[in-house]
């Protein structure tokens, strides 16, 4: 099938002024769009777009699905509208973790699955123990993102900070946690980000340590710019850096991002919006800690990773 | 204490998580590979795979020195090739696919944690490699999903379909 490309966008009949679709399920909200703009086109299936251009873009709706469908992004608005109906649908839910259906976030319609998770409860499952790390596996260098490199790096000169528990507040010791961040303009050293701002010869932004005995980990890295992605037409992604996180067991993996404390960005973002629960997404977001600015040289921020799942050591005293 | 809470690894992991023979957890074994595709049938050429795994005689033990450096200049040089650590991590190529390269494990199956971008929370699911009283206990159609094909000696193919009627089994732990 060739590719055809929509170049219309509708509104949604919903919300603010009592829409015809005020009733309707605010996960349904977004496949009424996709399928109003399919009447309108005639197209029978509606994949991702790219709205600025037809090559592919990593910032938001790649066109390398072949036969894909492309249609003109919505504005921030409707996403707004969008991202109001789920979060007062669920209003007061406790939910720790972002559901896999996130329409706001488009890039999940294809990419969740629809049959729920089978549960699985074996006390000899694999996944209750899970990968070690050890001294051979970082150096000394990898938690200092501003040394990589022979200069140094443009930006806001920061440390981060936190310790890794579980769920039992027991420090999670020994154990990798890996960041990657885009530099202070806002790009990644990574061919599909095409974002026009400067690439940093002095900065990768990598980072890798071990936590110590109390859980503890820290990074020195310079402050990440804001950076705009394609999923609707003027999307912003707030400042962030990701996170991946061993527990002890495979089942308390995570893969996070932090933000920083009163970007003004946060209503506008459709992934960290996904955490409908405001408690929960307030977990996501760093404390500035004057304690740890040190004088004269970089601003410190505090932030502590709580991970999920059981693990072996829990199911023995289950017992 | 409530945990933190997920969210997607993006498009722009595959400078930062993925390393040199991050498939390899071992040479000499077996080879288990497939495609990650979308609800659309499309392969999804930015997920990232990791496995978690027994060793031959059923140990969950691990061992550390997956991403291994050298000393001189930090670059990752591999695992030893002599301890099993357990662990691997492959990004998916352009066309959605990936290749494992491993040991038989003791326990008849390899554990998968799948991360992609418009992925907000990662899944898991499993490699069986023979049969397994779990498989009975899910609907035939669906515990197939599960269960990797021998393509010839040693070779094994597992494709995990995210979304549709092909649609892989994904598991709580709880
Ligand atoms: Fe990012």
């Amino acid at each position: 099938m060739k590719d055809v490309y929509i170049v219309d966008a509708v509104r949604t009949p919903f919300g603010r002024h009592g829409g015809a679709l005020s009733g309707v399920r605010p996960d349904d909200l977004a496949a009424h769009v996709v399928r109003a703009l399919v009447e309108r086109t005639g197209q029978d299936s509606v994949d991702e777009a790219s709205p600025l251009s037809a090559s592919a873009s990593a910032r938001g709706w790649p066109s390398y699905s072949k036969g894909s469908v492309m249609s003109t992004p919505l504005p921030q608005a409707d996403i707004d509208l969008e991202i109001a109906a789920i979060r007062a649908a669920r209003e007061g839910a406790q939910a720790h973790h972002p559901d896999r259906d996130y329409a706001p976030y488009r890039s999940t319609a294809l990419r969740h699955p629809k049959q729920p998770l089978v549960p699985l409860k074996d006390p000899e499952a694999a996944e209750l123990t899970g990968p070690v790390f050890g001294v051979t596996d970082v150096t000394a260098l990898d938690a200092d993102l501003t040394r990589q490199h022979l200069g140094e790096p443009m930006g806001e000169r920061i440390t981060v900070h936190g310790r890794v528990f579980d769920r039992h507040g027991r420090p999670v010791r020994g154990q990798l946690v890996e960041i990657w961040q885009a530099n202070a303009a806002g790009r990644y050293p990574h061919q599909r980000d095409d974002h026009p701002a400067p690439l940093d010869p002095n900065f990768t932004g990598v980072g890798r340590c071990l936590t110590d005995d109390d859980g503890g980990y820290a990074f020195t890295t310079i402050k990440p710019g804001a950076y705009p992605w394609r999923n609707h037409l003027n999307a912003w992604r707030p400042a962030h850096i990701h996170f991946s996180v061993f527990g002890t067991a495979f089942t308390q993996r995570l893969v996070t991002q932090m933000y920083f404390p009163g970007d003004p960005l946060f209503p506008y973002d459709p992934i960290l919006n996904s955490v409908t629960d405001e408690r929960a997404r307030q977990r996501l977001v760093a404390a500035y800690d004057h304690d740890l600015s040190k004088p004269e040289w970089s601003l410190g921020y505090r932030w502590d990773i709580v991970l999920d799942g059981p693990a072996a050591t829990w199911m023995e005293e289950g017992r | 204490m409530n945990p933190t809470p997920s969210q997607t690894v993006g498009p722009f992991y595959g400078y930062a998580l993925p390393f040199p023979g991050g498939g390899n957890i071992a040479l000499g074994g077996i080879t288990v590979h497939g495609r990650v595709y979308d609800g659309a049938g499309d392969p999804v050429p930015d997920a990232l795979l990791e496995f978690w795994q027994a060793d031959p005689a059923g140990g969950l033990s691990g061992a550390p020195g997956t991403l291994r450096r050298d000393p001189v200049d930090g670059s990752i040089i591999g695992r030893n090739g002599v301890d099993f650590t357990g662990f691997g991590r492959v990004p998916t190529d352009a066309d959605g696919h990936w290749t494992l390269r491993t040991l038989d494990p003791g326990n008849g199956y390899i554990s998968v944690c799948v991360f992609a971008r418009g992925l907000l929370h990662h899944l898991y699911t499993r490699i069986y490699l023979r049969h397994d009283a779990f498989l009975d206990a899910l609907p035939p159609e669906r515990g197939r999903t599960l269960v990797a094909a021998e393509e010839r000696e040693g070779v094994y193919r597992f494709d995990i379909h995210l979304q549709g009627e092909k649609e892989t089994v994904f598991l709580d732990f709880g």
